[in-house]
């Protein structure tokens, strides 16, 4: 055919090939999209594996050795690393969900335009904002698959609750993508994350997930119940050591809320900032 | 082909057709204290060539970024495709095709791939995309450039490219913001001849532009926009005709006093308009103009004599040139 003729594509009026409504998974694609550009990084891929799994050995092969062994509050045993790792997890689900949202969202919002573009298509701004979550699910989901079979190959878990383990750690995805996108909204410049770096640093070091909580001066203990992390370990170490208790379930329902508003202030945000 | 689908169209058993595509009353649109649209009456029909002219600043892409459903309206009504877009924003983009004043391209997928995830992105199935993006790769001549980055594109391969994303959805109206600012006069002119093929088939065209010869090529009816205020509307020979004489005689004296020397060229023409360096003189007869300037013993340092175009409209309504 000639260069010239688009008619079967531009038939004014007739013969239309109508497009399919798009219905509720309409953020899909924007997930596909996400994928194509990722399968093209593999480099990235790795790192988001590699990043939990050094910070595992070094505590295995190095402190464990200080450390000794952990009573859990159900009275188990456990080895450090046992006690680490399952934190390890959750804080790697933490920095892989808000790395996509924040910084991922706010390239594509701010520099890249990606959105003003899928704006103009049937999506709306709530199908931007659920198909990043998604996405950052499913690449979260990934990293945390692959990292439970490590703690499992390793001799890290002593409980068939394990099999749960990933199921948390995209929990915890949820919640800290969905705040962080809601919270790029809001940011100016590159500069503005540094408070989210500000935010998460202490939160990593001191969410229960180094040493217990009842190490935690009396003063503070509540402090370290509010952070979002501190559900996030109780969730993870409650399943892959199998001391599980009704403190899970209150963490769910926290990173489920704290998700679900991240989400939908996201997405308005995304409409105000956009449709203008 | 073309002729065949015209026929197609009026006897096909489509959808009660719309025949205006776009109808604006007192369309309005604010930016905090800053009125950019202020107060438009607009409709687009079916089939036809639109244009909005007018200078940087007049509210051309606020305009269409309401039509386009990505922009809510501040006030008056508008209809887009019969719908409110205000209440039906993703049914009336799905059968919109725009091209944004800046491209929006995807720079982290390649040319083909922005064609095929945006074709996703308005439910066409992968096999359906995948026909349309190489056809459409063709038409706008980017089939060699498929699997290159966005980001090694030049600006007219660009533009080539965000005409070609804007068709994949089969629209119904093709709303162009600034399709050819910026690009090298071969670049354009590509792009002037892709879109005159659309025009020739049937799509109904609405393009802004600051270029009087983009408009006057490409038309069929246009209006004349300015601070936010459509100042004239009809058809580019019909605005000529309405607005400006039949030719213009472009004086340069060599002197700073255009104005003074202006003074005394009055009653030569219908008209007379002084530019910081040069006296417009309009008439029926430029040559005659030219030659009783000569006569007046007035020597010009250069002199041109041609038609009137939108541009001399423009600096009428306004009296300011759309360059400005
Ligand atoms: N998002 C925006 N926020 C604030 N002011 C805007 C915005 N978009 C456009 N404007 C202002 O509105 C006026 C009209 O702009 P625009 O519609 O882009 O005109 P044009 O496309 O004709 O150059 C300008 O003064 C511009 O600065
Ligand atoms: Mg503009």
């Amino acid at each position: 055919m000639t260069a010239d003729r688009v008619n079967d594509l531009i038939a004014p009026g007739a013969a239309r090939v109508v497009p399919q409504p798009l219905g509720r998974f309409a953020a899909r694609h924007l997930v596909d999209r996400n994928y194509r550009v990722y399968r093209r990084d593999w480099l990235l891929f790795i790192t988001g594996f590699l990043e939990p799994l050094l910070y595992l050995l070094s505590i295995g092969i190095g402190i464990e050795q200080l450390v000794g062994d952990f009573t859990l509050p159900n009275g188990s045993r456990v080895s450090y690393t046992e006690f680490v790792a399952p934190a390890m997890l959750a804080a790697s689900a933490m920095n892989g969900s808000l790395f996509d949202a924040t910084f991922g969202v706010f390239f594509k919002l701010k520099y890249e335009k990606v959105y003003d573009a899928v704006l103009a298509t049937p999506l709306r701004p709530v199908d931007v904002a659920v198909g990043e979550l998604v996405w950052s699910l499913v690449r979260g989901a990934l990293y945390a698959g692959a990292f439970v079979v490590v703690m499992a190959v390793l001799g890290l878990t002593s409980s068939g609750w394990t099999v749960l383990a990933p199921v948390a750690a995209v929990v915890i995805g949820y919640a800290f993508a969905g705040a962080g996108m809601a919270l790029t909204t809001w940011m100016r410049t590159w500069q503005d994350f540094d408070f989210i770096t500000l935010a998460v640093l202490p939160m990593f070091l001191f969410s229960a997930t180094f040493f217990p909580l009842d190490r935690y001066p009396d003063g503070v203990q509540w402090l370290v119940q509010l952070t979002p992390l501190y559900h996030g370990v109780v969730l993870c170490r409650g399943l892959t050591t199998g001391a599980v208790g009704v403190e899970m379930l209150i963490a769910v329902a926290y990173l489920l809320v704290m998700g679900t508003v991240g989400l939908l202030v996201a997405s308005r945000r995304i409409g105000a900032l956009l449709l203008r | 082909m073309g002729a065949q689908s015209v026929e197609q169209a009026a006897a096909g058993p489509v959808e009660a057709p719309v025949e205006a595509l776009v109808e604006a009353r007192n369309l309005r649109k604010s930016y905090g204290a800053l009125e950019a649209v202020r107060g438009i009456d607009v409709t687009v029909r079916r089939g036809e060539a639109f244009g909005f002219l007018g200078p940087n600043g007049a509210g051309k892409s606020s305009t269409m970024r309401m039509i386009a459903a990505v922009s809510p309206a501040s006030g008056g009504s508008l209809r887009v495709l019969g719908m409110d877009p205000g209440a039906e924003g993703p049914a009336i983009r799905s059968r919109l095709g725009v091209c944004p004043q800046d491209n929006t391209l995807d720079s982290e997928l390649t040319v083909r791939e922005n064609l095929l995830v945006y074709g996703r992105f308005f439910g066409l199935s992968r096999a359906e995309v995948a026909r349309r993006a190489d056809e459409l790769l063709r038409f706008v001549q980017l089939t060699d450039k498929a699997g290159s980055r966005v980001d090694d594109l030049s600006g007219g391969l660009k533009r080539r490219l965000t005409v070609a994303r804007s068709l994949i959805n089969n629209p119904e109206l093709l709303i162009l913001d600034e399709p050819t600012t910026g690009l090298d006069p071969q670049a354009r002119h590509l792009l002037w001849d892709r879109l005159f093929r659309l025009k020739q088939q049937g799509t109904t065209l609405l393009l802004t532009t600051h270029y009087m010869d983009e408009a006057e090529q490409l038309c069929d009816r246009l209006v004349i926009i300015d601070e936010g205020v459509i100042v004239a509307e009809g058809s580019p020979a019909q605005l000529i005709r309405d607005h400006s004489s039949r030719e213009v005689c472009e004086l340069r004296f060599g002197v700073d006093d255009h104005a003074g020397v202006a003074a005394r060229l009055h009653h030569l023409g219908e008209r007379v308009e002084v530019l910081p360096d040069r006296v417009l003189v309009y008439a029926e007869d430029g040559e005659a103009v030219a030659a009783a300037v000569h006569e007046m013993g007035l020597s010009a340092r250069s002199t041109l004599v041609r038609r009137s175009t939108l541009e001399d409209v423009f600096l009428r309504l306004t009296g300011r040139s759309l360059a400005d």
